[in-house]
């Protein structure tokens, strides 16, 4: 036993290591938020409250709160609504190149946000609608439908059709199998995919930052913050948008991996 | 008897590939009706046109008189028992058994009624609180039964339900469902690939193969006197063998075969190549020179094997060298190079469709 232990140091020291580097800077950020001066910088003092006051007192930052949370909330049920559509058409109906169609779907999840924001960039220019949130909006439905519909998709397998299929051969018209059957089973593939839409809108800055003007969210809010020097302000406001994404993983998790591991 | 379901030059393709071809069959009320066929054999999908989830190409369905042939399955009075149970796993046995009645807009009270009854019948009445990822594979085709006959259909469809049980369950759940079956009086049909299964629940069964029908009758006489060679063989074990007519007289011909002339009840003409079968247990074997009625010859005994109610042996006649299988009673144990006599009874000889 004693010496598998020590043949376990090297794993042990390298697993270390690796969690080290992929988790100080999240953990200098959130430290530094309690600083109790001007600069984010060593040596610490405090701990303080007082960025955080000023972060909840800040209109902007709090607007831009706002803003960022009905984006996410918006995109998020808009990207399930309409991915479970397409999961359903495509996992109930046999369709001519539906290989392709479901192709198509999940193909923006290989594209960078930046090349997608430049189109939607130019695609809004040459139609016409304007920078705004509305336009943050169909952003972030473009880079989480097909996250949505795959998620939803993959629930949708032979099994649940059978119990469709049971639930029609009992005499219920199709919207009662919807209402009945195929959302209460689905419930879990649907939340999973809202709570990650959700984290993905929650902090995505480059298509925000592209079609947005006026009106901004909170990613690109902490970039105009930055522009002018580093600060525990930002420190604060970043701590929350972690706390938040975190919290929102976790959910996520509960819901589909605890719900598997009980069944 | 009224027929219940009666099944008119339905005809099935999926492109190129004929699923189903012309199929006409009628099953009368209150049967307890078995399609049996290996797998492709088309068995399920003509299941499926009449529950509903398939659509003939051709042809019409009729189920107690109306025409269901294009009605979808909610609409029609028949519910199905599914291979995988399709049991809702997001709600209670009791409301499982309910849907049903709840579709059909039962009020509650007789609802709950129902509900109770159908439990009792098949011995689940304390379970209807639990959920159904709680019960064993045999407790959830139980409340599959329930789900479906609650509701009083015209016809029960029950699609290979007991395939996945191991071998004692099954055969206790085929005894169960003959039970409920003459209880409740319901039509079912039933379609399975296991054909003892269907030999011992149906009053009528339909042995299908490449979409089409081979035989239908009561089990006993699709398997000892089968229609087609088709039939003979997915039956159970046979002796075939070729012959040429050589003569006819009313409803006997003679045949010339590899075990001598023999006379067979059947209508062939003078000089025609004809196929019989044998049953292996309808074959009368023993050593020294016993003569049956109707003599085979000899043969020579290669290979033994004990299966509990009868010994199976497998050897060669000896004139023609041609295979055959034989079944001995448990008491008369043969040993590899025994020479036994022969004999069959003369209606055990049974002539095949070609």
């Amino acid at each position: 036993m004693m010496r598998r232990a020590f043949k376990n140091i090297p794993a042990v020291v390298y697993v270390a290591l690796v969690y080290l580097f992929i988790f100080m800077p999240v953990a200098v950020l959130v430290l530094f938020s309690f600083q109790d001066s001007l600069l984010p910088i060593p040596p610490f003092q405090g701990p303080s409250l007082r960025w955080y006051q000023a972060v909840f007192s800040d209109f902007r930052i709090m607007g831009a709160l706002g803003n960022s949370l009905m984006v996410a909330v918006v995109s998020s049920a808009l990207s399930c609504l309409l991915g479970f559509l397409a999961a359903y058409g495509l996992a109930r109906y046999t369709i001519r190149g539906s290989g392709v169609v479901q192709w198509l779907m999940v193909a923006p999840l290989s594209v960078s946000y930046l090349i997608i924001g430049m189109g939607l960039l130019i695609t809004f220019k040459t139609m016409g609608i304007p920078k705004s949130l509305i336009a943050v909006i169909i952003g972030h439905v473009v880079i989480n439908l097909p996250l949505a519909f795959a998620i939803i998709y993959s629930q949708m397998g032979e099994h649940q059709a059978n119990l469709e299929r049971a639930a029609r051969d009992l005499g219920a018209a199709e919207w009662q199998v919807l209402v009945l059957i195929t959302l209460p089973l689905l419930w879990p593939a649907l939340l999973a995919s809202f709570f990650l839409s959700f984290t993905l809108s929650w902090d995505e800055f480059i298509i925000a930052l592209l079609v947005s003007r006026f009106d901004v969210t909170l990613p690109v809010e902490i970039w105009s913050l930055l522009r002018s020097g580093l600060n525990p302000k930002t420190n604060a406001v970043g701590s929350l948008v972690f706390i938040v994404s975190i919290i929102l993983v976790f959910v996520t998790e509960f819901l589909v991996f605890g719900r598997r591991k009980s069944q | 008897m009224k027929p219940m379901v009666e099944i008119k030059g339905v005809s099935k393709r999926y492109g190129k590939t004929t699923a189903l071809s012309e199929i006409n069959l009628t099953i009368d009320e209150g049967q307890f009706f078995a399609l049996v066929g290996p797998s492709g054999s088309g068995k399920t999908t003509l299941l499926h046109i009449l529950g509903g989830f398939v659509e003939p190409s051709s042809g019409q369905v009729r189920i107690a008189g109306q025409d269901v042939s294009y009605l979808p399955p909610a609409r029609r009075p028949t519910t199905s028992m599914f291979q995988d149970y399709a049991l809702f796993p997001h709600m209670s046995v009791g409301s499982n058994v309910g849907f049903g009645l709840l579709m059909r807009k039962v009020p509650k009270p007789e609802r709950v009624d129902r509900v109770a009854k159908a439990l009792d019948m098949v011995g689940l009445s304390d379970m209807s609180t639990r959920r159904v990822h709680q019960l064993s594979g045999g407790q959830q085709q139980r409340v599959a039964l329930a789900r479906a006959l609650v509701v009083a259909p015209k016809v029960l469809l029950l699609d290979e339900p007991l395939g996945a049980l191991d071998l004692n369950l099954r055969r206790q759940m085929q005894q169960e469902l003959l039970h409920i079956q003459k209880k409740v009086g319901t039509t079912f049909v039933h379609v399975t690939h296991d054909q003892e299964e269907a030999m011992s629940i149906a009053d009528v069964i339909a042995v299908m193969n490449n979409g089409h029908l081979e035989d239908i009758g009561p089990p006993a006489r699709v398997y000892m006197k089968p229609k087609t060679l088709f039939s003979a063989t997915f039956m159970g074990e046979s002796n075939m063998f070729e012959g040429t007519v050589a003569g006819r007289s009313g409803e006997t011909i003679e045949v010339e075969t590899a075990f001598g002339r023999l006379q067979v009840s059947g209508a062939a003409e003078p000089g025609a190549r004809v196929n019989l079968s044998i049953r292996p247990e309808q074959i009368i074997a023993a050593g020294g020179d016993t003569r049956g009625p109707v003599p085979l010859g000899v043969l020579q005994v290669a290979e033994v094997s004990f299966f509990g109610t009868h010994h199976r042996c497998l050897g060669r006649h000896v004139n023609s060298n041609h295979p055959m299988i034989i079944r001995l009673p448990q008491h008369q144990a043969a040993k590899p190079g025994d020479k036994l006599n022969m004999s069959v009874q003369q209606e055990d000889i049974v002539l095949l469709m070609q």
